[in-house]
């Protein structure tokens, strides 16, 4: 469920710099994930909804998948595990203490439409379900 | 608009009155090229930004905080229940609690005697920074005292989503898997104490102490364990001072004894 939290994140962020360059729409976003956030799928299935009634409905989005890589202190190199949700070395079978790649969640860039959008969004932000009592 | 961070869309509610919902209007769809524009930059920039908020906040306050992580049912409120007892004699304290419905959790708390409040994250799977500023603004915590987070029981979501606290901490109960160290990693790479608890009942379980602590030690080797039961009070005079301790040095905390 947090993936919808981060596709919010991910709107609201897109769409701030939108509406700061004043240009309008947001037709793409480029997105980096490390393999470790494991939400891909899960995040091209939460964005649609979440850009709905904001400057990136419609926007397509791309995501480019970083792979996981770990520093192994005793084998003194850059690794890259079989799984994704293992965090030992391949070749000795040590847990790394050092995770080089993998956790990124980016927003990388944004492509505008050439024109500015013919109506303009009025949601300025998107804010997560929270009840206090 | 709300007065404390600005926030003026989605939902929100607090003690059951302020609650702000918007009826966006949607942008026609083009196919068009346009223009790049390089950013760069994280995703949860925004949740960072209300928990840097928080933390300075928190800071010039002179309260410590401790953000709670486990699974569901690992004994999360039944260990604050236990340590805010004896914890309130020596040094002011408050709790925010997590859950998705129910205020439950902080009902026991207030039960004891000590200020709470209660966060529903609905659907949510997680607190967020800005959820947690929002309820920390209605509890308003005492100063120079120690704040308890509790999560929402979950080893996974929670773990992205710095709250501005000092400490986390993350329960391991001995009903649980003795390998949880290496299948949920985030949730014990990003603790700064481990609290092995329901050690009461460790004869009648498998759960072996040795193999979760050092597995935890190894994806984090300055991770700090205590072995507890809130039961029997075994390991909590340890977990105590752990907070006494990490109290006297966030500055400005005034430990009584």
């Amino acid at each position: 469920m947090h993936e919808l939290t981060i596709a919010n994140n991910l709107v609201e962020l897109a769409a701030d710099h939108a509406r700061r360059l004043g240009t309008g729409r947001v037709i793409r976003i480029n997105v980096r994930l490390g393999k470790l956030c494991g939400i891909a799928h899960a995040l091209y299935f939460c964005f649609g909804p979440a850009a709905r009634g904001t400057l990136c409905e419609g926007a397509e989005l791309q995501i480019t998948e970083v792979p996981l890589t770990i520093h192994c202190e005793p084998c003194g190199g850059v690794k890259r595990p079989r799984t994704p949700f293992n965090l030992r070395c391949p070749d000795c079978g040590r847990p790394a203490r050092k995770v080089l790649s993998g956790r990124e969640m980016e927003l990388v860039s944004i492509e505008l439409a050439s024109q500015p959008a013919a109506t303009a969004a009025t949601r300025d932000e998107l804010q997560p379900q929270g009840q206090i009592r | 608009m709300c007065s404390v961070c600005g926030c003026g869309g989605g939902e929100h509610r607090i003690e059951g009155a302020h609650f702000h919902y918007d009826n966006p209007q949607a942008p026609g769809h083009r196919h068009d090229h346009g223009r790049l524009i390089e950013i760069e930059q994280s995703i949860l920039a925004k949740n960072q930004h209300y928990a840097d908020q928080n933390r300075a906040d928190w800071r010039r306050r002179g309260i410590f905080t401790i953000n709670f992580i486990s699974s569901p049912g690992a004994g999360k409120t039944t260990l604050l229940v236990e340590t805010v007892k004896p914890l309130k004699a020596v040094l002011p304290v408050a709790v925010v609690e997590g859950d998705q419905e129910t205020a439950n959790d902080a009902d026991r708390i207030r039960a004891v005697g000590v200020p709470a409040i209660q966060i529903n994250t609905g659907k949510g799977c997680h607190l967020d920074a800005h959820m947690v500023g929002h309820a920390v603004g209605e509890l308003q915590p005492p100063r120079d005292g120690v704040m308890f987070i509790e999560n929402v029981g979950n080893l996974v979501c929670p773990c992205g989503f710095d709250l501005g606290e000092d400490k986390r901490a993350v329960l391991l109960s001995v009903t649980e898997g003795d390998d949880k160290p290496v299948k949920y990693p985030d949730a014990f790479a990003s603790a700064d104490i481990m609290i092995i608890c329901k050690m009461d009942l460790a004869p009648y379980v498998d759960f072996d102490v040795g193999k979760a602590s050092a597995l935890a030690r190894e994806l984090n080797p300055a991770l700090e364990i205590v072995e507890l039961s809130a039961k029997t009070g075994v390991g909590m005079a340890q977990w105590l001072n752990w907070i006494k301790a990490g109290a006297a040095n966030s500055g400005g905390v005034r430990c009584t004894n």
